[in-house]
């Protein structure tokens, strides 16, 4: 079950991004955390110890967001709004490790 | 009337404390740069959703909307007269110019008053799990519901101390999450002590009176005296345990919104060479400053939380009278009863703010329990057990040291996160207070760049 639940602000027009290369639908509006978060359950591992991480203060302070494009850029998710056709990477599947 | 200054005047952060400034500098007939890293004004608590979102203020605001819809009004009637400049992120203060990157570019802008009001962020320490995903700040969980319309879970369990934590409790529910609990850190026996105190303010107090006894009457579970044990869950989070009286309980849930009060944003006002000072209430550094809002450097103000937690009223009443001392540093005539009275209720406005801090107090206590093999620094995971050992062996005896010792405060978040614990734990170790270890330095850039740095063209400002 994705981590974020949606509780309101739903009649929003779709925008479909790419996850770890599966299509994916989001809301104009979302975050790239918002839009990742509520299609499953991580932003990326940590660095140090591998284990994962979704973000931790949703207003650009912990930086605990930060999330990679397949272009390369690297964004924080909590203050970059998804834009339709985004390919993002979490590394949550196996083999998609940065 | 005096010449206009040679740059005009600079405020960092579109928030409450922002927006009154601009305000009041627009009126005196001046076009002040209003810097701000969100794409809309309104700072924290008046944070607008993105354009097309359709929730009515009073969805998003509850007993605030009318003092947001004011604030949002303020800076739409000013725009014509204010050089805007939102998504756009002050990295650095040096040699009386800021450095400001917007859309992966930066440029450099001098300035000769520079009024600082970039608020605050939660304060945190760590407990076994915090990193674990559905663990989110108590303002985030605020901010996915504010400006995302989502809930960070589908049971959330609230955990820490303030005001705060009733009300993201209370707005939750209101907006049909399912709240498993709301588990305070502070007694009982601490809010009844601070009762008479925060009658000074009867209609906030009642409002969190309110709140509490909301949440109670639709059966959430309220319990206070509470200490976190541990998050159970690899992956996400399953469950909180948790102590109180000495018996270990468990809440099953699948996220945890956690807060213990607000730490003021500093690190400009660092950078621009104020001079600091250590705030028992705050239990924080903060910039030294007068009650017009002066720091110890010429031209620089601070205002709002950034300057020491009080409180979004305060924040407006603050940003309006640091833009007067500006006014009057310029030479330019300004109302000496107005400046009077909102000094006036600005210290009223403190003595109300001891008393919450009385209500909900740090727990000074948490730092020593926290088991060795946890992080405390969320970047690099410098674990509490490194930074004692580094403490014990009479390496550090200050947080800088400690800091080069043992990477602490020296990840992408630059201690914002970590620091509290960091200087709770060294000054534990030590066995001394936690204003006896010194602060952290702030440094540039203050919140890492968007993209790599190499990819961002300084350029000088026209
Ligand atoms: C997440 C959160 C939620 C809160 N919710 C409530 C609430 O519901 N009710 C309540 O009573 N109080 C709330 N508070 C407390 C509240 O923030 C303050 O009382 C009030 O907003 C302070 O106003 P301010 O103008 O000082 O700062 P803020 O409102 O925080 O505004 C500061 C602004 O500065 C910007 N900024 C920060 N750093 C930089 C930089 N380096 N460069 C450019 N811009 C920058 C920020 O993006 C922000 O827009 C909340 C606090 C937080 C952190
Ligand atoms: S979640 Fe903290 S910076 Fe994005």
């Amino acid at each position: 079950m994705p981590l974020l639940q949606r509780v309101a602000e739903t009649s929003r027009r779709a925008v479909p991004f790419v996850l770890d290369g599966r299509p994916c639908e989001a809301l104009e509006g979302d975050t790239i955390l918002t839009a990742l978060l509520t299609n499953g359950e991580q932003l990326r591992r940590s660095e140090f110890s591998g284990q994962p991480r979704a973000g931790f203060c949703l207003m650009g302070a912990c930086q605990d967001c930060w999330v990679r494009l397949e272009d390369g850029r690297r964004l924080r998710a909590c203050s970059n709004f998804i834009e339709p056709g985004m390919h993002v990477v979490t590394g949550a599947q196996p083999g998609a490790q940065p | 009337m005096t010449d206009a200054p040679v740059h005009p005047p600079i405020i960092v952060g579109a928030g409450p404390a922002g927006v009154r400034a601009a305000e009041t500098l627009v009126a005196a007939g001046l076009r002040p740069l209003v810097i701000d890293e969100a794409a809309r004004w309104g700072g924290q608590i008046y944070r607008q959703p993105p354009e097309g979102f359709q929730r009515p203020k009073r969805a998003l605001y509850g007993f605030e909307a009318g003092k947001a819809d004011a604030l949002h009004r303020a800076m739409a009637d000013i725009l014509p007269a204010v050089d805007y400049r939102p998504r756009s992120l002050v990295w650095n203060v040096e040699n009386s110019a800021l450095d400001v990157a917007r859309d992966g570019r930066s440029e450099t802008v001098p300035f000769s008053h520079l009024i600082l009001a970039p608020g605050a962020t939660d304060r945190v320490l760590p407990f076994p799990g915090w990193t674990t995903p559905g663990v989110f700040t108590l303002g985030g969980s605020q901010v996915a519901l504010k400006f995302q319309g989502c809930a960070v879970g589908s049971r959330v369990l609230f955990l820490g101390t303030g005001p705060l934590l009733y009300l993201v409790a209370y707005q939750y529910a209101k907006a049909g999450a399912t709240v498993a609990g709301v588990l305070d850190t502070s007694g009982f026996a601490d809010q009844a002590r601070a009762v008479p105190g925060m009658l000074r303010d009867p209609a906030t107090f009642a409002k969190g009176v309110y709140y509490v006894g909301w949440l109670r009457a639709h059966g959430v579970p309220v319990h206070s005296g509470v200490r976190p044990v541990r998050i159970e869950g690899a992956d996400r989070v399953e469950a909180l345990v948790w102590r109180r009286n000495g018996r270990e309980q468990r809440t099953a849930c699948d996220a945890v919104a956690f807060g213990l009060g607000l730490r003021p944003e500093t690190q400009l006002a660092d950078l621009a060479g104020c001079r600091f000072r250590f705030d028992a209430m705050d239990r924080a550094w903060v910039p030294e400053r007068s009650a017009a809002g002066r720091t110890s450097v010429a031209g620089v103000y601070v205002a709002g939380d950034s300057a020491g937690i009080a409180g979004a009223d305060a924040a407006e009443m603050a940003g309006e009278r640091a833009a007067l001392a500006l006014l009057e540093d310029l030479g330019r005539p300004v109302d000496s009863t107005r400046a009077a009275l909102l000094e006036q209720n600005l210290a009223a406005s403190a003595r109300f703010r001891r008393a919450l801090t009385d209500a909900f107090p740090f727990p000074t206590d948490w730092a020593a329990a926290v088991p060795d093999d946890t992080p405390v620094c969320r970047c690099e995971e410098v674990s509490a057990g490194t930074l004692r050992k580094a403490a014990r062996d009479g390496e550090a005896a200050e947080i800088n040291r400690l800091k080069a010792l043992t990477r602490v405060g020296m990840g992408r978040c630059q201690g914002r996160m970590c620091g509290a614990a960091a200087a709770e734990i060294l000054s534990q170790a030590l066995g001394t207070g936690p204003d006896a270890v010194g602060r952290l330095r702030g440094q540039p850039p203050v919140k890492p760049l968007p993209f790599s740095a190499g990819i961002l063209d300084k350029e000088a400002a026209p």
